[in-house]
């Protein structure tokens, strides 16, 4: 399943043609502006995140897909047709609420069962649909049972098969899993995934959690302030991230300021008052001047931590003390305070039960990074 | 609440209870009264209840009560629940803080001047009095309880439901009579039954718009008091007490319900 969803990535594709189209789309009530001039196009079958904040414009957004709310500027296309004026009971779009909305005076396969019967369908294919729809989501013996009667994942499930059962082209989720437990969560996400690769639907979810949009999606939109931040795979978010927003909004990052000295032999050199040396960078793409005021952006498990001085000719050495130390069992944090005040974060994995000699609080340490660890992002 | 009333508080309690029931207590225990003499005690007996079902004037003025009530309250909660919708609905509509004032306005204003000035519009437009005027007079009394009652309901309601309804294929319309309306029945039942007992019981304006041949329960027992009382009065008067005493107490209890359903149901 891995290589396949490798091998999936229509968006680069030049020929493809997008499902979902945003067109300049800008979104204004009254005087404060949700979404901002932005275009976004999702392909078929793809697991689309939108990530962001709250208040950044993700729900909005996901409101005009569904219907309830409408452009102020712009155009979203659904499969080539203008979604605009077409009312949210005549999309073949539908949506799981944040809040679940199921209806509490009707049972589990009711519920399941409503938008079927919206369709005029015959009643033998309702029937057949909830019950696969109840088998889908491992409802089956609490179909009679009513909502308020239910527990939280279970009340989860129900409202996904009650938006799924009309096999709509597109489903929408809002925050699917934001009122599980951290345990329920993490099973539910595999399961979304699962059940969204089965059914070849295309997912769009938002989310304000970067775990679970880095663990479902194939691409990942970050919103910031109405704007795209970035539209990339959860790979290239994390280990590209455009902007400083994004390095510090998805994982955790140490960013070093400083200024650009110069090239050599294709490195970046750049001074910063975190280290004696100048750092050497290695991010090709980036194109900068001398002097120019960057943000290197180094991930805390791409930075090693030692007592022992590196060699004279190891690269971007820091030095400074051990000021806090957490375990977590799979990683350790150190956080090092360096000579400038700067706080690093350093983790390590424990890849052995017992360590001789381990890091101890206040000791004087040296953290280092290769070259290729850091992203230069332009002030 | 576990605590123990306290000797004052029990004190209170009694006091303020007789207060308000013990004038009613004693007409009800006096419909039972074998004499003939309304203030004294003879014995127990039905029999005025059974005088009473014989007297087709009071029977009458009883069935006139009854469809009025039943007409005005199902006028009221038609209009008052279309108020309702439209004051939690259509966000802050020109003139919103105007109109709920004015639906309440009818709740404190003191019940002469409705009925007086009801009674001017009637004689103005060159309706004649009677049932329909009195009917039509109790709507205008008992629909601002109804839109009180269905208003509150729908402050809680969560409108991703509807919203719900509508992704899943449902045009509005559908969406009201599926979702909309089963879960806020209850409190419609509610303002019903209280525009019912109130229509029920009014004697004020009903004497200010009543007509020939419209003579509602209330004047009925009111001008018969003043011939001198009588113990078949009282006998109807614990009827109509009897039927009042079960619609607000049903009222209360739809509205509690579906005031504790929308809490369990909100997450």
């Amino acid at each position: 399943m891995g290589a396949v969803r490798r091998a999936f990535a229509p968006w680069s594709d030049p020929n493809a043609k997008p499902l979902i189209s945003f067109e300049n789309i800008t979104k204004r009530f009254g005087d404060a502006v949700a979404v901002d001039n932005l275009s976004l196009n999702i392909f078929e079958g793809e697991f689309f995140c939108l990530l962001g904040p709250s208040g950044c414009g993700k729900t909005t957004l996901m409101r005009m897909l569904a219907g309830f709310e409408q452009p102020t500027a712009g155009r979203i296309t659904l499969a080539g047709q203008d979604l605009a004026g077409v009312p949210p009971y005549r999309r073949p779009v539908n949506m799981m609420f944040q809040s679940y909305a199921l209806f509490p005076h009707m049972s589990v396969e009711k519920n399941i069962a409503f938008g079927l019967k919206q369709d005029g369908l015959p009643k033998a294919e309702i029937t057949s649909r909830v019950e696969e729809m109840l088998r889908l989501v491992q409802l089956e013996r609490l179909a009679k049972r009513y909502p308020s009667q239910l527990s939280g994942g279970q009340r989860q499930r129900v409202a996904l098969a009650r938006a799924l059962a009309k096999r709509p082209k597109l489903l929408l989720l809002d925050e699917p899993l934001g009122a599980l437990d951290k345990k329920l969560r993490e099973a539910t996400q595999f399961e979304l995934m699962d059940i969204q690769h089965e059914l070849g639907m295309t997912f769009v979810v938002v989310t304000h959690d970067q775990e679970e949009a880095m663990t479902m999606a194939d691409r990942i939109a970050v919103m910031d302030q109405g704007h795209l931040a970035q539209v990339a795979t959860p790979g290239e978010i994390y280990e590209q991230p455009k902007t400083r927003f994004i390095a510090e909004f998805v994982g955790d990052v140490n960013i070093l300021e400083g200024n650009v000295m110069g090239q050599e032999n294709g490195l970046w050199r750049v001074q910063t008052p975190s280290a004696d040396a100048p750092l050497t960078i290695d991010d090709p793409d980036e194109v900068l001047h001398s002097g120019q005021a960057v943000a290197i952006a180094v991930r805390p498990e791409k930075m090693v931590i030692q007592r022992d001085p590196p060699g004279p000719n190891a690269r971007n050495v820091l030095t400074g003390e051990v000021w806090d130390i957490g375990y977590l069992g799979d990683w350790t944090v150190y956080r090092v305070k360096l000579a400038s005040g700067a706080i690093l974060r350093v983790t390590r994995a424990n890849a052995s039960r017992f360590v001789e000699n381990p890091i101890d609080w206040d000791e004087q340490v040296y953290v280092t990074f290769a070259p290729n660890a850091a992203v230069i992002l332009a002030e | 609440m576990t605590r123990r009333l306290s000797l004052f508080n029990l004190t209170s309690l009694i006091f303020g209870f007789a207060f308000l029931y013990l004038p009613i207590l004693l007409l009800v225990v006096y419909s039972f009264n074998a004499s003939r003499l309304v203030t004294v005690w003879g014995g127990f007996s039905t029999q005025w209840y059974g005088a009473l079902f014989r007297n087709e004037a009071l029977m009458e003025a009883a069935w006139v009560t009854l469809r009025i009530a039943l007409l005005s309250a199902t006028l009221a909660t038609v209009l008052g629940t279309l108020a309702a919708l439209a004051l939690t609905r259509y966000g802050r509509f020109f003139g919103r803080t105007l109109f709920t004032g004015m639906v309440y306005a009818p709740m404190v204003m003191p019940e002469v001047i409705t009925g007086l000035s009801l009674l001017l519009f009637f004689v103005a437009i060159g309706l004649d009095r009677g049932f329909w005027t009195i009917a039509l007079a109790h709507t205008t009394l008992t629909m601002c309880f109804v839109t009180v009652v269905v208003q509150s309901r729908l402050m809680t309601f969560d409108r991703s439901l509807e919203e719900a309804a509508m992704d899943l294929g449902a045009p509005p319309l559908r969406t009201f009579f599926a979702v909309t309306l089963p879960l806020i029945a209850p409190s419609i039942v509610a303002g019903f039954l209280l525009a019912f007992t109130l229509s029920l019981d009014d004697l004020v304006i009903a004497s200010f718009n009543t007509g020939p041949g419209a003579t509602t329960l209330p004047i009925k027992i009111y001008s018969q008091v003043r011939l001198g009382l009588s113990p078949e009065v009282n006998a109807a008067s614990a009827i109509l007490i009897g039927i009042v005493t079960l619609g607000v107490v049903v009222a209360t209890l739809l509205t509690k319900r579906s005031a504790a359903r929308a809490r369990r149901d909100g997450h």
